[in-house]
């Protein structure tokens, strides 16, 4: 994209450089986000206030137009994958300068179930507003929760299917939380095409996400709840 | 040559195709999670009593039990070196039905997407797509199915790959895509981009249309798009019995039989020609179907009202329905065209 109409993010005031870079994250320019990231790192910006400021909200804007039937999987994908060169620089940083944790998720995709596409941009939206996330991929028996959960002690379980031959496993999942008398510690996100929310509701789920937007939104207000309780309590 | 489907069609006009595969083999003793394609080796007798049932209601197509029967998908149960016998046997199950059915039924080889998402957004290649392809059909030709159905697809690439699949192992085949996202497929295609971009492959295939996704009346509508942008187009609406829903112990589908007749006679005033059921659908709502087809007198094409009348609302409508498309944000580097992935998305071209 050489020529004259090219933009030299260097040149930009910080201001400009980070309006530059939601652009950017919109059009889903990696090596531009990268670039950029370097930049403001180097003009003395908090790996955290780089993080919020120029990718968080920049992804904010993208999950908008995901919402809102405007912009579909493909381009989210190349987003998320900017975004992604970017935190793969901050995430050393943030843990070194001792970033604000938001929550701990463990997610996956369910028994049977191949389709990650939804699950991975969960992930990447969630990392990106601060959450650590613990991805077990694809195809995941109960076990493979159960395990996880014990191990990463999260604040979130997250599961998606995009099958209506799979989706029912997400209450076999659910059922297991209940007999092992943890359910009630954990925040059950489902999402998935085929599902909705009085599905989620019915198999026992917190709340159904219909997209990736929609499930950071979600995580975030039931860790504003947890917080307020712990503060009450 | 003219395919069996091309014969009966012309002898027909209106064909029923069957209703749901996985959801009905819940109700058979499937569980959640387990690969449905497996039954057609340890549980014959159940995937043949399914065919069966729905050649009773009166079906004239059957889809063989082996949507998910790719190298990649049953890798996840490791099954993936049976790929062939599995596909093989699950069209002989359904050949057989057919075979005895006393009437003309074709047996369609069910074909889903890979699972995967193709270079550069995913790990697939499009040439390995057809790979992945060619092997499913050609366990599906072995086993005696009449064509390919490939269905529930969201991304023109693999449609194409698909496509090139089924032309290289030499069969006619039928083309349905499922448009869940405002009215588009995940990947953002509309209904009609994909019949536009169907219509202009080299063989064209013998029907195309719309399956699955999140409901009758939006499938109806989508139906609608397809038929307007490709008038000559045989048509196929195969649309979910509603939304599902857990009552107790089991999912169950919102559509009732006389939902499912009603979304059949749309369908037809849409300018569908196939009609068939996808999730949730039984053979009791196929029979309800296969009245309406058999009694349905052409009406004229519905519109989004009389859609939400006759069956519900739309789950997931388009933004576009009825008013100003919504527009991409412009960004300061997208005046000169930033290059993106699905730049041709809108206008593909037919390989």
């Amino acid at each position: 994209m050489a020529g004259s109409d090219d933009i030299v993010l260097a040149d930009l005031s910080d201001q400009d450089l980070v309006q530059q870079m939601h652009d950017d994250l919109y059009d889903g320019l990696k090596e531009e986000i990268v670039e950029g990231v370097n930049i403001l790192l180097k003009r003395g910006w908090t790996p955290y206030k780089t993080l919020t400021e120029a990718l968080v909200e920049g992804m904010r804007i993208v999950g908008i137009d995901f919402r809102d039937g405007i912009l579909f999987v493909p381009e989210v994908l190349m987003s998320a994958n900017a975004m992604k060169a970017g935190m793969a620089i901050l995430r050393p940083l943030l843990v070194e300068t001792g970033a604000p944790q938001v929550g701990k998720m463990v997610i996956g995709t369910v028994k049977g179930d191949i389709h990650d596409i939804g699950k991975n941009l969960v992930t990447m939206m969630m990392e990106g507003a601060g959450f650590e996330v613990i991805d077990l991929g694809i195809n995941n028996a109960v076990e493979k929760y159960l395990d996880a959960i014990a191990e990463h002690q999260p604040d979130i379980v997250g599961m998606s299917a995009l099958l209506t031959t799979t989706m029912p496993y997400m209450k076999v999942v659910i059922d297991a939380l209940k007999e092992k008398g943890i359910r009630d510690d954990i925040v059950v996100l489902v999402g998935g095409a085929p599902l909705n929310e009085d599905f989620a509701k019915a198999i026992g789920a917190d709340a159904y996400c219909r997209d990736a937007a929609v499930a950071v939104e979600t995580a975030k207000s039931y860790m504003m709840r947890k917080h307020n309780q712990r503060v009450a309590g | 040559m003219t395919s069996r489907l091309e014969e009966l069609l012309s002898k027909r006009g209106r064909i029923l195709a069957d209703g749901a595969t996985g959801t009905n083999l819940f109700e058979m003793g499937l569980l959640s999670g387990d690969a449905p394609e497996l039954w057609n080796a340890t549980e014959p007798d159940k995937i043949r009593s399914l065919h069966q049932r729905f050649v009773d209601a009166g079906a004239d197509i059957i889809l063989t039990n082996s949507f998910g029967c790719n190298r990649r998908r049953l890798a996840l149960h490791k099954y993936e070196a049976r790929t062939r016998e599995l596909n093989r046997l699950a069209a002989q199950h359904a050949r057989a039905v057919a075979e005895a059915a006393g009437r003309p039924v074709i047996v369609a080889g069910s074909v889903g997407p890979t699972g995967d998402l193709l270079i550069p957004l995913g790990p697939l290649s499009e040439d390995e797509a057809v790979e992945v392809f060619v092997e499913q059909i050609e366990g599906l030709k072995e086993g005696g199915a009449d064509l390919v159905w490939i269905e529930t697809m969201s991304a023109i690439e693999e449609m194409r790959a698909a496509a090139r699949a089924t032309t290289k192992v030499g069969m006619p085949f039928a083309v349905t895509a499922t448009f869940d996202t405002a009215g588009r497929t995940m990947m953002g295609a509309t209904p009609e981009a994909v019949a536009t971009f169907l219509q202009n492959l080299r063989p064209a295939p013998v029907a195309i249309g719309a399956n699955c996704g999140v409901g009758a009346s939006d499938l109806i509508y989508s139906v609608m798009q397809i038929t307007e942008a490709v008038p000559d187009a045989v048509v196929i609406a195969k649309g979910n019995c509603g939304i599902p829903k857990f009552v107790g112990e089991k999912v169950e589908y919102t559509g009732t039989p006389a939902v499912m007749a009603e979304y059949a006679c749309l369908a037809l005033d849409a300018g569908a020609r196939i009609v068939g059921g996808c999730c949730g659908t039984s053979p009791g709502h196929l029979a309800a179907m296969r009245r309406a087809l058999d009694t349905h007198h052409l009406g004229p094409r519905p519109d989004v009202a009389r859609i939400i009348e006759c069956i519900g609302p739309l789950a997931a409508p388009p933004p576009d329905a009825g008013a100003e498309p919504a527009k991409r944000r412009g960004g300061r580097r997208r005046a000169v065209e930033a290059p993106r992935p699905n730049a041709g998305r809108m206008l593909p071209t037919a390989s």
